[in-house]
């Protein structure tokens, strides 16, 4: 017997109240550890998608089950969530150690307690040296690295990426998505990570799941069966190029089939 | 590293002439002002001489001076009076407005229902307001007090409210995400945001307590104990001693313009890392 998915999206839909259909009809399970890529041309509703797994939306139809998880009567999960948005979101005032702090503060974790955990999140980004700066002196990227390590210091077990290294240089984004899969192995996290690089997504996920625009919809399902670990010999094989070829193709169909442009 | 002595760059002719300005600025700043007081200074005392106007009508500024060193005592004493309401008054409506805006902040029920009153308050002329106190409540200080605070919590409330509503969605969201409660999210993140609103309320509400104290102080008029500047002021206009009412006047604005620029500073104090209004701009 398949083991449960961890989360089970069903019909949902989402009409904002301007009028724009976000989402229709949306179906998807995401399975336990699985590393699933949400592809798609702007504006079809990937951002949405996110926040209503993380119970930041409501919905206007279908539901979100969590099989696995206990579930409080606002529908909302008892697994760890983290969630980096699209943009930093990082609170002007503080340093970033008190941003990357703050999950852990929110929880009661003292300054020193958490010290070593921060730390260990913000070398991870490479943001070592920059503990005690405040945000507005950070450039567009370091700021997205520190929203990172922000969520990386819960050790979730759901992990929400939105876009995270769009803002990034092609070395800094190769080295994060190495370090981004040796966490997920260690860590045995689930994760759901909005893209619009095709390649970026087949280098990543064990499955990348395509989207048309108004409505919101998923239009393809592609497995990426390559084993893991993957490495930058990986980013030159066949198979590779073969998962970029697939999803390409989805995406332009995609495009074709919203009401874009 | 190489040990070939850096060689000197010139500096670029723009940058340097952008380096001067700035020079300039900063010397201007505190120059200008100040050379036009000193010229109205005199215009005032060569108008007083050369149209023969009397000193009880338009005493010359030597005559304020004067007065202003002899009353020296007495004044001080007024200012401390107003100050003491001043100060009184600006505590309890920062106390009062922000733990207002805070109730505000946390039900939108509570605020639709009561801001209405705030606004009532603030549209309504202390000026007709304050005899009416001065009838109701005993204590003439309690009087003084309440007339001020009444001009002062308003521009406290309004902007705090307004900052506490104003923090970042995206933020909010993840107070949610990571079961914040709603203390937490009050601290952590609608106060900080809050702060640079908050501060700008401050810088208006320190000029208002001032005045609120002073007008209240001519309803209360004579008597009792609380003898501010503004009774001076009274008191030297039935005397006919024009250069005292000019003496406290000119107190009031130099106190008026020392509470702004210690609001000024607050401000700067808090939010010269962060803040858009207040960080240097390097670029
Ligand atoms: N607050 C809102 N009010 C009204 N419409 C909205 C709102 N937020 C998003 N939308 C609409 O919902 C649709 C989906 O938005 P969403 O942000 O999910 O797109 P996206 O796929 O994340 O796009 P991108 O890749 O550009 O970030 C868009 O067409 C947008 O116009
Ligand atoms: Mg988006």
């Amino acid at each position: 017997m398949e083991e449960a998915p961890l989360l089970s999206i069903q019909q949902i839909g989402k009409t904002f109240s301007n009028g724009t259909v976000a989402l229709r009809g949306m179906t998807m399970d995401i399975e336990q550890g699985s590393f699933v890529s949400l592809l798609g041309p702007s504006g079809c509703g990937k951002s949405t998608v996110l926040k209503i797994i993380a119970g930041l939306g409501n919905l206007t139809t279908g539901r979100v089950n969590w099989p696995t998880s206990n579930v409080d009567n606002l529908g909302r999960p008892d697994c760890e969530i983290s969630f980096v948005f699209q943009e930093p979101t990082l609170m002007q005032w503080a340093t970033v150690f008190e941003n990357v702090w703050l999950p852990l503060r929110l929880k009661g974790i003292s300054r020193s307690n958490a010290k070593e955990r921060v730390e260990e999140a913000l070398d991870m980004v490479g943001l070592h040296d920059f503990a005690s700066s405040y945000p507005r002196e950070l450039s567009g990227g370091m700021k997205m690295r520190v929203s990172i390590a922000r969520a990386l210091i819960t050790r979730p077990k759901l992990l929400l990426m939105d876009e995270p290294f769009a803002a990034l240089d092609e070395i800094t984004r190769f080295k994060l998505n190495n370090d981004l899969l040796g966490l997920w192995e260690k860590f045995n996290w689930t994760v759901i990570f909005v893209t619009h690089s095709v390649f970026e997504s087949a280098y990543l996920s064990s499955r990348i799941v395509v989207m048309a625009a108004r409505p919101g919809r998923v239009v393809e399902d592609i497995d990426v069966g390559a084993p893991y670990p993957r490495d930058d010999e990986f980013r030159t094989s066949t198979a590779y190029n073969g998962y970029c070829r697939e999803a390409s193709n989805a995406l332009h169909s995609a495009m074709d089939a919203g009401d874009h442009l | 590293m190489s040990d070939t002595p850096i060689e000197e760059i010139d500096i670029d002719p723009v940058e340097m002439r952008k380096a001067q300005a700035l020079k300039r600025e900063k010397i201007g700043r505190w120059l200008l002002p100040l050379i036009v007081v000193v010229l109205s200074i005199v215009a005032w005392d060569r108008l007083c001489v050369w149209n023969d106007i009397p000193h009880y009508i338009i005493p010359r500024p030597g005559r304020v001076l004067d007065s202003l060193i002899t009353d020296w005592s007495l004044l001080i004493g007024s200012l401390g009076t107003t100050l003491l309401i001043t100060f009184s008054a600006l505590a309890i409506a920062i106390v009062g407005g922000v733990g207002l805006a805070v109730l505000f902040a946390q039900s939108k029920w509570i605020e639709m229902t009561f801001f209405p009153y705030a606004v009532i308050l603030q549209v309504t002329p202390i000026i007709v307001i304050a005899p009416l106190i001065f009838i109701y409540v005993e204590s003439k200080f309690a009087g003084l007090l309440i007339c001020a605070w009444i001009v002062a919590f308003f521009p406290i409330l309004s902007n705090t409210t307004m900052g506490l509503n104003s923090a970042d969605h995206n933020l909010r969201d993840m107070m949610k995400l990571y079961g914040a409660s709603r203390w937490q999210t009050l601290r952590f993140l609608r106060l900080p945001s809050a702060l640079p609103f908050f501060l700008g309320g401050l810088k208006i509400a320190g000029g208002l307590s001032l005045i609120g104290a002073i007008v209240a102080e001519f309803v209360a008029g004579s008597g009792g104990v609380g003898s501010g500047l503004a009774f001076r002021i009274l008191e030297a206009s039935y005397r006919l001693n024009i250069p005292r009412m000019f003496a406290a006047i000119i107190l009031i604005s130099v106190t008026g313009v020392l509470i702004f620029m210690f609001m000024t500073f607050l401000s700067w104090l808090f939010l010269h890392k962060w803040h858009e209004s207040a960080v240097k701009r390097e670029i």
